[in-house]
């Protein structure tokens, strides 16, 4: 079966103004199968949103290359959904048409996204929410609005840019609830970069772990729970279990 | 909802509580002008009475010359001044953008441009365009133009780098970033700009009209100050208040319109 995307021998070099070349990211090989969510985790600056970038096609590889279903070529608009650190709505919009945005510019027709904008603003929670502006949100309600954003013109491929970083940890605790049933319901593969290594595990397929800059694959670990995964799980010894693997092997590079 | 109508009552309360406490302090003033008018402080014939005042103002407002000479003919120059500099500056602003090489060939020549008085060029003005309308409206644009044309670049680059990631995540073309991300994050700047462009407009037009025009406020306060006539004075200074709170008050009423949503739009740093 060939992978959703495959990164093969990516790496990346930018060029400092000073015209010193850095090596943001070394040879990276990751490939994400269909409805798989990989957590990558690793230290700061380690060129984990350089790798997203990289995947979404909105920067060039130094060298390497990404195929998408096995072709090489830039992933399409169509394809991916991408979420940030913040919910980066447009404030000017109401959050029902923050939600539509994507679609409207991609073209899709009204009679297409608009019953699905209102799915989604049910399926994130954000029923009544709709025709208020984001300001009027909470920090974890924007984020929810952000995730509907990414799925409204339904990509087979979500990147999630450390999607709950900004948010206090019993929003994001219940987030990634929601996010895993999200995910579940809309089937959706997910590429997923963070910092936080119970939120990789409770989330994840497959956790791959990242070295310091130049960044490398160190290990990728194989997330044997459940699919259905709920707050329960979080207290769960074999979770735990998981979370020291992870923890080992991010070692003390993880600062 | 009930918490929006109590958010409205609050509002409504505070602006009732500005406006009497600004009519408190205008009734000090006046009564303080009177003080200082009865008990002679200063003499009657550099500080006319506040009645004399209010007796030259109410003569300017029941005059139809006053009206259709004067206030009208520089509320004209204004408005066409104002207008030739906000559109010049909308258009101009997203040309000198366009390109890097553009921007950094022109741009610094902009600020040195703006850095300079550009009263100070009316004069000039007058040599090549002579008397007329021209040259007023043109001090008057030219005045009006820098706060604008600043004003749309800084507004045309704020905003969040990642909503332009999302854009182009999206594969938008140029087009639609501009209409969809860059230029709604420009207006809370740009009404900005526009506010003090509008100001400035009526001291371009003042001063055009200080220079040798038949007509218009700004002549007709050299005509007073010959005749040594100063509770006239005072009644143009008072139109002239008027006119710019006016235009002020419209323009950042549109601003509350179509920027709304702009938490900042009241403190965006506007640069002269």
């Amino acid at each position: 079966m060939t992978s959703l995307v495959s990164v093969n021998g990516v790496s990346k070099t930018y060029e400092t103004r000073r015209g010193e070349k850095v090596l943001a990211i070394g040879e990276v090989n990751l490939h994400l199968a269909e409805e798989e969510f990989v957590s990558l985790i690793g230290p700061s600056g380690c060129g984990k949103s350089t790798l997203l970038h990289v995947a979404a096609g909105l920067l060039k590889p130094t060298t390497g290359e990404v195929l998408v279903r096995g072709e090489n070529r830039p992933i399409r608009a169509e394809e991916f959904g991408m979420v940030f650190q913040d919910a980066v709505l447009f404030p000017w919009l109401t959050i029902r048409q923050n939600i539509e945005m994507p679609a409207e510019v991609l073209r899709i027709p009204k009679a297409v996204y608009k019953p699905r904008a209102t799915e989604l603003i049910e399926l994130v929670g954000l029923a009544g929410f709709g025709d208020m502006y984001p300001r009027e949100l909470s920090g974890g309600m924007q984020q929810r609005a952000a995730i509907a954003r990414s799925l409204i013109h339904d990509p087979e491929l979500l990147l999630m840019d450390e999607p709950f970083g900004a948010v206090d940890a019993i929003t994001r605790e219940n987030l990634n609830i929601e996010l895993q049933r999200i995910r579940r319901v809309a089937r959706k593969t997910v590429l997923f970069v963070t910092h936080s290594i119970s939120e990789a595990v409770f989330l994840s397929n497959r956790v791959v772990i990242m070295s310091a800059r130049p960044s490398k694959v160190r290990a990728v670990i194989d997330i044997d729970l459940p699919a259905d995964r709920g707050p329960a799980l979080i207290e769960s010894p074999e979770f735990d279990v998981f979370v020291r693997r992870v923890h080992r092997e991010l070692g003390h590079h993880a600062h | 909802m009930p918490t929006d109508r109590a958010q409205f009552r609050e509002e409504l309360l505070d602006r009732a509580v500005s406006v009497l406490l600004a009519g408190g302090f205008l009734v000090v003033l006046i009564l303080a002008w009177q003080l200082i008018t009865t008990l002679e402080l200063l003499p009657a014939y550099l500080v006319p009475t506040p009645a004399a005042t209010a007796h030259a103002i109410w003569k300017d407002l029941t005059d139809p010359r006053f009206w259709n000479d004067q206030l009208f003919q520089t509320l004209y120059v204004v408005l066409v001044g104002f207008a030739i500099a906000a559109v010049a500056g909308l258009v101009i602003g997203p040309l000198l953008i366009l390109h890097p090489l553009i921007e950094r060939s022109v741009y610094p020549f902009v600020v040195a441009f703006q850095t300079m008085p550009k009263i100070a060029m009316a004069p000039l003005i007058l040599v090549w365009l002579g008397y007329g309308h021209t040259s007023k409206f043109v001090i008057t644009a030219l005045v009006a133009f820098f706060p604008v044309v600043v004003n749309v670049i800084a507004g045309l680059k704020a905003g969040d780098e990642r909503q332009l990631i999302l854009m182009r995540a999206l594969r938008a073309s140029w087009w639609t970033r501009m209409t969809k991300v860059r230029i709604p994050n420009a207006l809370p700047y740009i009404f900005a700009g526009l506010d003090i462009a509008v100001v400035f407009a009526v001291i371009g037009a003042i001063v055009a009209e200080f220079l040798g025009s038949p007509n218009g406020l700004g002549s007709l306060v050299i005509i007073r100050q010959t005749n040594v006539d100063i509770p006239g004075l005072f009644s143009v200074l008072f139109f002239l208040a008027v006119m710019g709170s006016t235009l002020h008050l419209i323009i950042t009423g549109l601003a509350r319109k179509f920027t709304f949503w702009s938490q900042t739009a009241d403190n965006k740093v506007a640069k002269r």
